[in-house]
């Protein structure tokens, strides 16, 4: 069963998800780049593998290429829940 | 990094010839082998039985890679072996030859589907254990048709050359997951899909023989062995010389 997608539930999975892929912990925040965090497009599909395993919501690549910061990223998640 | 005990390798055609051989392999180098086929169950499950004959740890694993569905494919593979599937070798294949001029619309895409398209859904879908891994081996068996010409198999020509575009390119994509794609281009191997076309060929090998599927599969196992953990995106010819 998929976990209820909450704009904070997201973010915990987001921010937890974010240091696997060599983010600094002290560094991440809803206005933090992926570009700043040093996390690439190939981090961002397996970002997206753990929201979809998490919380059913599928990104499209076209989607995932958009989003800039970690907030987008969270707020990309819980409108496609919608 | 190594590869984890409870390893599984999904190899797909592997009731018969090369895929059969390969399965064998990798199981001799301790992957649990997924043992696919399309019709052909007994070739399928004498293969399990081999493997299990020599001490390995296989399961038939029954789909058509062109129709039927890659998620069923890899979550029964799992659940018949108890681990994640972190190596997968595309061997699966089929031949519709004809000169161009007569390939029907239905034989082209035939080949295409079964041989290439087949291949990249089912390379998709193998990257997400493989990436939560950090580990993966895939292997796609193309053929030295395609890097070189053959009258008559144009269809099966486009898919191979495809298949080795298509391994180099996904190779750049995960090589720092210690993903590698890599492709083997068997030349002439003696196997049910060959046997009407090799009596005039031999002549045109160097080695003056056909191959055997072994030969291909020993191939394949290094390439899915960690000794072969920075050997990606190449294409590994077994043609007795046919392509240098």
């Amino acid at each position: 069963m998929a976990t209820a997608v909450t704009p904070e539930a997201v973010e915990k999975v987001v921010f937890d998800a974010l240091p696997q892929f060599g983010a600094d912990p002290a560094d991440i925040s809803r206005d933090a780049t992926f570009e700043d965090l040093d996390v690439d497009s190939l981090d961002l599909a397996e970002l997206s593998q753990i929201i979809e395993d998490e919380f059913g919501v599928q990104l499209k690549g076209d989607d995932v290429g958009k989003i800039k910061t970690v907030g987008d990223a969270v707020d990309l998640v819980v409108s496609r829940a919608g | 990094m190594s590869r984890p005990d409870n390893a599984v390798a999904l190899v797909t055609g592997a009731s018969t010839g090369i895929g059969s051989a390969i399965a064998r392999a990798l199981a001799a180098d301790g992957w649990r082998v997924a043992v696919n086929y399309r019709s052909d169950e007994d070739g399928a499950k004498a293969t399990v039985k081999a493997i299990e004959d020599a001490g390995g740890t296989a399961a038939v694993l029954a789909g058509d890679v062109a129709n039927g569905s890659v998620e069923e494919l890899f979550t029964q593979a799992e659940e018949a072996l108890g681990g994640p599937v972190l190596a997968l070798v595309n061997n699966a294949g089929v031949r519709a030859d004809n000169l161009a001029i007569q390939i029907e619309d239905a034989d082209w895409d035939t080949v295409l589907n079964t041989n290439l398209s087949a291949a990249f859904r089912l390379t998709k879908r193998s990257l997400k254990p493989m990436l939560k891994a950090r580990y993966g081996r895939i292997v796609n068996v193309a053929s030295v048709v395609g890097p070189r010409a053959n009258a008559g198999q144009a269809n099966y020509a486009a898919a191979k050359a495809g298949l080795i575009g298509m391994t180099k390119t996904i190779s750049h994509e995960v090589a720092r997951r210690g993903i590698t794609v890599n492709a083997v281009a068997p030349g002439f191997i003696e196997t049910d899909m060959t046997k009407d076309l090799l009596v005039d060929v031999v002549k045109a090998i160097p080695a003056r023989r056909a191959g055997q599927p072994d030969e291909v599969a020993a191939a394949v196992r290094f390439l899915a062995s960690d000794d072969a953990a920075y050997v990606t995106g190449t294409t590994l010819f077994v043609d007795g010389g046919m392509s240098a």
